[in-house]
């Protein structure tokens, strides 16, 4: 059950991946991104990541690509122009890509043989409960440093819509 | 009653960052080139939660939960430039906004 799940949105990720990088309109590529995400979102599941997986969902598909799709829509951007692509890049692009796939995954499968098999329920510790510890014990000073973060970007972001830039 | 193993993961998290290089690099628009920034840092949190897992430990999820973080923030400042970009020029070709090039 678990390998079948794995591999419905683990091909699903892939596909929707893929769709991104070819698709020429941008609005297609941002419905595909949400595609990856939800279905990674199931990963994080199966993997025992209750927070992440809902995280997410409400961050990534919710918060960010909605902010993609309404600056789509600002910029009222169309398809793009396919004039101007190299030869070389057109021509060994797609085998490259191939060989650094199989690379990786030679090591991968080199350097972690035997790795335990992931199985749903095993791994409880990803609930909000958890995280929220290690998050106000062990990572107090990383999380206050990330508000002082959000803060600089919420300025920088209202800084560089203002309208006399 | 197994389930795959834990380095199925791991290559699914390799071949989606391989996916967000390929698209960043052979993307002309700018918005497109971003979004293979967001797939980038997605199939990174795939690689922190498969660790947590096979390491029984929640570290990588916060670690992935910052990452999130950082890619919200990242993602408002990236668009509100994106933004004035086209304001100021009228395009969204990468190849077009060279000006610190020369």
């Amino acid at each position: 059950m678990d390998v079948i799940l794995f591999l419905i949105f683990a091909i699903i990720a892939v596909v929707c991946a893929v769709n991104v990088v070819v698709q020429t309109h941008p609005i297609a590529s941002a419905i595909s991104l949400v595609g990856v995400m939800g279905s990674l979102a199931v990963l994080y599941l199966l993997l025992g990541a209750e927070f992440l997986a809902m995280a997410q969902i409400i961050v990534y598909a919710g918060a960010i690509m909605v902010l993609f799709v309404f600056v789509i829509m600002l910029l009222n951007a169309g398809a793009e122009s396919k004039r101007g692509r190299s030869l070389v890049a057109q021509l060994l692009g797609f085998p490259l890509l191939i060989a650094l796939l199989a690379l990786a995954s030679y090591f991968i499968q080199r350097y972690y043989p035997g790795t335990a098999t992931v199985q749903f329920g095993a791994f409880k510790a990803g609930t909000a409960q958890n995280i929220g510890r290690a998050l106000f014990t062990q990572y107090l000073l990383p999380f206050e440093v990330t508000s002082i973060l959000i803060l600089i970007a919420i300025v920088g972001a209202v800084v560089l819509a203002r309208k006399e830039l | 009653m197994s389930g795959p193993p834990l380095a199925w993961y791991l290559i699914l998290s390799a071949v989606l960052f391989a996916l967000g290089v390929a698209g960043f690099l052979f993307r002309k628009s700018i918005i497109t080139i971003f979004m293979s920034i967001e797939l980038m840092l997605n199939a990174v949190n795939l690689s922190f939660v498969a660790f947590s897992y096979q390491l029984k430990q929640v570290n990588g999820h916060v670690f992935a939960f910052f990452v999130m973080v950082v890619a919200a923030a990242e993602a408002a400042v990236g668009l509100a430039i994106i933004v004035t970009v086209f304001k100021n020029r009228e395009t969204l070709n990468v190849d077009e906004v060279d000006s610190m090039k020369y």
